[in-house]
């Protein structure tokens, strides 16, 4: 029991790791992008889109193939959250627009985009499909190792998931040996800090901050595109991806802007918000009801704005977020 | 100034074409029109994009949006309605972002006003007599939303904790708690939804007779027109509208002059949580009689762009949020005449607000040509 | 010295907004292994011009020659790859990286190595100029002269050839400023070229080995220093020769109206600022307050104005005119201070960034300081609007309309309202910090004048300046700051500017008996 909360525990927090870990690329950069649950929407739709696009081509559903069942997703996907990094950008690296109110369009925009394709596609594209059930491309998506049944417990827990999850680790994994051991990573961190410096060392500020923003939006998107093709075996309810974006903006802030944190944070995130439906099992003389769940999911933005207050309070340099977080950069301001 | 005749040399080509320049002296005029073409400009975007999606000629499609937006009577008072919920929490997140204390946790804000006035709806509302239960409602719902405010601007004005991160995070704390007590209050076990409150003597509900207001919604409408008035003088007008713009401005200058800065943030917020409180419970006293974690419905988003759009200008803001609203009942009907998903109004928005935020840009900014070189006249 | 030029400028024009023309067809050159001194008053448009060839400004016309080629100095990595770095007044380090971190930004891995080959470089450098640097260190635990090294170290670790150094010693102690002049040496002795930009004529003396002089944004001339005298320089830096015609009225009847006494303060690191200070201010008289920049004169007037906390042991006394009673000021907030009707005005050195509120217009910033009066909730528009159009007809303020945003006009007009403002208040104790920096000279005698018709009204004004001829021929009396302490008061009237100069920046440590 506990196994299996542990397994749904990763399998609730891999969307979290992936939104905190493009959260925190993006956000050394100096941008605070409030669009990355508008960009792991349409990662996500974007993903089925593709998926959709497939599946309706193919005379004969088992006639799909591995390879192309996960590319075109995948490329869809990372092509649709890459052009939202790019509208962010251009609108808050280049044409200088506050980046709070240019984030929370983007999510407006990206939400809006996420159900209104996710409720009309089979109406625009004119398919002969009830619903949008993706479940031939999800299932590759979901196929874990084969021998991962026969090994108890450790299968379970290590060896029970999608590709994509795997790749959420990796990538929090190298995101932070980037940031920390690069040069490249020293550069884009000294761009959120001090951009007028990283300017003077000869860093191409804007240049950084398009990049990591469109690069952070992809890898946020594939939390998108984890949550539809694996999570929920490629079944897209509007609305379905919930708050999950905002939770991975409270993983930034929670595990203080550091990716190989995220891996844990995420698994402890998963398990906050889904602990409700094992509490029973766990402490059967406690009574839970449906009630008590809303209260536990409130945890993880408590313990986040915990972290927040204690942090400031000690106001330890290392732990704060990127000085310029939130500003434009102007060279000549003076 | 006298130029010659500029040569552009094979050379100066390493040299950037432009550069750009800080702008000081654009006049109000010119700022507006840049402002009103980009409106335009993105209404001929949305109507690109509409026509990609219906496949209507472009006209018709603006006539059906004009038609769902104001094409009855009953549309009309929704219409305004709807403005009037935006423009309220747009005004209560103004003081805050004049004083360039980031709100955005307007949303949690207005849930608890309106949880506040739900509880006493529901607790008391057979207890006590109507009128004490109405002011019992306003007075509660005000004092939720203020304290939800003033939680993150006391951890700001002491240890200057990030206010955007922590305004952010209290959002989905007061979600969680209303989604908490739709349990606990649900009018049917365990189906999470609380049905109309006080449906028999209508305590604490906050409507003028039915015979006066068809729709109810007249005097919400009121009292957020009076608001808008109060706003504007509060914030242009009054010695507290003053210092919040100084402390906005310059927390040197505050301090140099005599603005006591920490009590400037706390009380700012205290009235900017306050007016949230004040639109939740207009939401659940004045129009829906019952909350659900949906309340807010996202207004505590869209009114930080509202208010942002407006130069922070109260009177603007009716405009600002006028426009959205329109835009959005319109294209919702597109949505329903073609069989979409009424999530389309959102993109529609969302271009809408990229447009005119990108156009701030024009306005403060301008590009220059990197002069050629000159060719040496003597 | 006879050598080629390592960078030229020709015809450089820089203009910021459509009014302010910081750079005006400037052609020079910097020979290659040199010191130049780039002299000017503040706002001559050194700093601009060096920012130009640093990468971080564009010229808006002109030529840029490095080396004898034509140079595209499009960002400061341009400027790196021709061998250009710049020491900046405001450091452009990163706080939260250690020297090495910040010494690796924006360098390529392949040609640096990682951060044992860089910190070995580090020592390396450091050991042939003989500078001291913890590779490890983070910046934010550094003094302020150890974050100039660091900069320098990182500026020669690219290969920069040409140093721009932009009022070095400003933040520096005299030990400090000749350590520093003592690796300057080095370096040229090393064949690199050096750029000093500073106002110091002292220091240009004492380092440099040609002088260039900027004037109100225009190339003046250049001079071997051997054969410069101060004299000289400040001809040539202030255009004419500086006979001040600045009037200094006699007031009889000098009444106590401050008393100083012991006020120690720190400063926003914790390093004491202001070290023990004792002084008097009299009605009636010019007290001015000189040093070199940062000895404390800051924290010095914002501890008397309720800005600045003090240490334990200190008072200051205000004496009430009228009634002869005395309060009390340390511990006492801004907003204190004006409730018991304590007549202060305060012009302070930031005028935008603290003494006016740049979006606010005129009439908006007459009732920064006075907003509060009254019982109405409301603010009174028609007062200040009145103030407004009185300072302004009475000043000669160049604006379009009262409430035309301060920020939008120029620095003269500027000051011009907030003087005008603080004079209003009809104050007791007039502070003026800087009074006259960037102004031109038609404003400041604006301003001399305006100071000059308060002390005749018995006002005691405190005048913070920087330019000793100024203070001499305006104050009654000069208290000189040096390090914190108080080095002594003379009379303006006998002193010299040798004296003066010399008790900036020698501290006397015989104890000096106050007056």
């Amino acid at each position: 029991m506990i196994v299996s909360f542990i397994h749904r525990a990763i399998m609730q927090g891999i969307p979290l790791l992936f939104g905190a870990t493009g959260e925190i690329v993006t956000e050394k950069s100096g941008n605070l992008n409030l669009g990355i649950p508008g960009v792991m929407y349409v990662g996500g739709i974007s993903g089925v889109i593709g998926a959709f696009m497939y599946e309706n081509s193919l005379p004969d559903k088992s006639m799909a193939n591995p390879f192309l069942a996960i590319m075109i997703p995948l490329l869809c996907s990372l092509l649709g959250s890459l052009i939202m990094g790019l509208i962010y950008s251009f609108l808050t690296t280049t044409l200088r627009a506050n980046q709070n109110v240019t984030g929370l369009a983007i999510t407006t925009f990206g939400v809006g985009l996420g159900n209104f394709f996710g409720g009309s596609l089979i109406k625009i594209v004119g398919a002969d499909v009830p619903s949008i059930t993706l479940s031939t491309t999800s299932k590759f998506f979901s196929a874990h190792l084969p021998f991962a049944d026969n090994m108890g417990w450790f299968g379970e827990i290590f060896l029970s998931y999608g590709f994509l999850a795997y790749l959420a680790v990796i990538i929090a994994i190298v995101t932070s040996l980037f940031l920390k051991k690069t040069r490249t990573g020293l550069n884009l961190r000294a761009v959120g800090e001090n951009p007028a410096t990283a300017d003077a060392a000869g860093v191409n500020v804007s240049r950084y901050k398009y990049m990591s923003t469109c690069v952070g939006s992809m890898i946020a998107g594939l939390g998108g595109l984890y949550y539809v093709m694996d999570y929920v075996s490629g079944v897209w309810s509007n609305d379905g991806f919930g708050d999950r974006g905002w939770l991975a903006i409270a993983l930034v802030i929670f595990t203080v802007w550091k990716p190989n944190f995220a891996i844990i944070g995420s698994i402890l995130f998963g398990g906050l918000y889904i602990i409700h439906n094992y509490l029973n099992q766990f402490f059967p003389f406690i009574p839970v009801d449906m009630s008590t769940q809303e209260l536990i999911k409130m945890a993880p933005y408590l313990v986040t704005v915990l972290v927040l207050i204690v942090n400031s309070m000690r106001n330890k340099r290392e732990n704060q977020p990127p000085e310029a977080l939130g500003l434009s950069y102007f060279r000549e301001d003076r | 100034m006298t130029t010659t005749k500029a040569v552009t040399k094979e050379a100066s080509s390493r040299e950037k074409p432009f550069h750009i320049v800080k702008r000081t002296d654009m006049p109000k005029w010119k700022s507006w029109l840049i402002r009103i073409l980009s409106v335009l400009a993105s209404l001929i975007v949305c109507a690109i994009i509409i026509v990609a999606v219906t496949g209507d000629n472009p006209f018709a499609v603006y006539g059906t949006m004009v038609k769902g937006a104001v094409g009855s009577a009953r549309r009309v008072w929704v219409l305004l309605q709807e403005v009037a919920m935006l423009l309220c929490v747009s005004l209560a997140v103004t003081p805050a972002f004049k004083m360039r204390f980031w709100n955005i946790g307007a949303e949690g804000q207005v849930l608890m006003g309106g949880l506040g006035a739900t509880a006493v709806m529901l607790l008391l509302g057979h207890k006590l007599p109507a009128p004490v239960v109405l002011v019992l409602v306003i007075v509660v719902s005000i004092i939720c939303g203020a304290v939800w405010g003033v939680i993150p601007a006391v951890f700001k004005a002491f240890w200057n904790t990030n206010e955007t991160l922590f305004t952010l995070m209290m959002n989905y704390i007061a979600i969680q708690i209303v989604s908490y007590f739709t349990y606990v209050w649900s009018s049917n076990k365990g189906n999470n939804v609380i049905n109309t409150i006080n449906t028999d003597n209508h305590a604490g509900w906050l409507n003028l007779p039915q015979s006066v207001d068809q729709y109810g919604y007249l005097l919400n409408i009121i009292i957020v027109a009076v608001l808008t008035v109060l706003m504007y003088f509060y914030l242009n007008r009054s010695k507290q509208g003053y210092e919040i713009a100084v402390v906005g401005e310059s927390i040197n200058t505050a301090r140099y002059a005599g603005i006591n800065v920490k009590k400037v943030i706390i009380r700012t917020m205290l009235i900017s949580g306050a007016l949230c409180g004040v639109a939740g419970m207009l939401l659940v006293s004045g129009t829906d009689h019952t909350i659900t974690p949906n309340t807010a419905a996202g207004r505590g988003f869209t009114a930080i762009m509202v208010s942002w759009l407006a130069k922070f200008n109260p009177l603007f803001m009716v405009l600002t949020s006028l426009l959205l609203v329109f835009m959005e009942r319109g294209a919702i009907e597109i949505s329903t005449v073609f069989g979409l998903n009424t999530s389309f109004s959102e993109i529609i928005a969302g271009i809408i607000i990229f447009f005119i935020i990108g156009s701030e840009f024009f306005i403060n900014y301008s590009i220059k040509r990197t002069h050629a070189k000159e060719v040496e006249s003597k | 010295m006879e050598n080629k030029a390592a960078v030229s400028f020709r015809h450089i024009t820089k203009a910021f907004g459509s009014k302010v023309v910081a750079n005006k067809d400037v052609s020079m050159d910097i020979m290659s292994g040199e010191i130049l001194a780039l002299l000017g008053e503040n706002g001559s448009g050194k700093t601009t011009l060096m920012n130009m060839l640093s990468g971080i400004y564009h010229q808006d016309s002109g030529e840029i020659f490095v080396n004898g080629e034509e140079a595209y100095i499009n960002s400061p990595k341009d400027a790196y790859a021709l061998g250009i770095g710049m020491i900046h007044q405001h450091f452009k380090l990163v706080d939260v990286f250690t020297a090495t971190e910040n010494v690796a930004l924006g360098m390529d891995k392949k040609t640096t190595g990682g951060a044992k080959e860089i910190a070995k470089a580090i020592t390396e450098i450091c050991d042939r100029y003989g500078f001291d640097v913890d590779p490890k260190k983070k910046v934010y635990n550094m003094t302020v002269s150890q974050k100039q090294t660091l900069e320098i170290v990182k500026a020669l670790y690219r290969g920069a050839n040409i140093l721009i150094l932009d009022e070095p010693t400003a933040v520096l102690t005299p030990q400090e400023t000749d350590k520093l002049f003592a690796v300057l040496r080095n370096m040229k002795a090393d064949g690199k070229s050096i750029i000093i930009i500073t106002h110091k004529l002292n220091e240009v003396l004492a380092i440099s080995d040609r002088v260039a002089i900027l004037r109100k944004g225009e190339y003046i001339d250049s001079v071997i220093t051997s054969e410069a005298t101060v004299q000289s320089l400040t001809d040539m830096m202030v255009g004419q020769k500086v006979e001040l015609d600045i009037e200094r009225p006699e007031v009889e009847d000098k009444q106590l109206r401050l008393t100083i006494d012991h006020l120690t303060c720190l400063d926003k690191y914790g390093v004491t600022a202001l070290d023990d200070v004792s002084l008097e201010a009299y009605g009636g008289e010019i007290l001015g307050i000189a040093g070199i920049s940062g000895s404390g004169q800051k924290q010095l007037l914002e501890a008397v104005a309720g800005l600045q906390e003090a240490q334990d042991g200190a008072s200051i006394t205000y004496i009430d005119p009228e009634s002869g009673a005395k309060e009390e000021l340390i511990g006492k907030s801004v907003t204190e201070i004006k409730k018991r009707g304590i007549a202060l005005s305060f012009v302070p050195e930031d005028r935008l960034g603290m003494g006016l509120v740049g979006a606010m217009g005129m009439s908006d910033n007459m009732m920064l300081r006075s907003y509060e009066k009254g019982h109405s909730p409301f603010t009174d528009r028609k007062t200040p609007r009145d103030l407004a159009n009185r300072v302004k007809d009475e000043l000669e303020v160049v604006t379009p309309g009262i409430s035309t945003p301060v920020r939008k006009l120029s620095g003269g007009n500027v000051q011009k309202v907030l003087v005008g403002r603080e004079i209003a208040s009809n104050p007791t104790v007039l502070m003026a910090a800087y009074a006259v920096r960037g102004l031109d000279i038609n404003t400041s005698y604006t301003i001399y004048r305006l100071l000059n018709e308060q002390k005749k009204k018995g006002v005691a004004v405190i005048y913070v300046g920087e330019d000793l001829d100024v203070l001499l021929a305006l104050c009654d009396r000069i208290a000189v700051l040096c390090g914190g302490k108080l080095n002594g008061i003379v009379d303006g009237r006998t002193a010299t500017k040798e004296e003066v100069g010399l008790m900036m920046t020698n501290l006397n440590t015989e104890e000096k008996e106050g007056e």
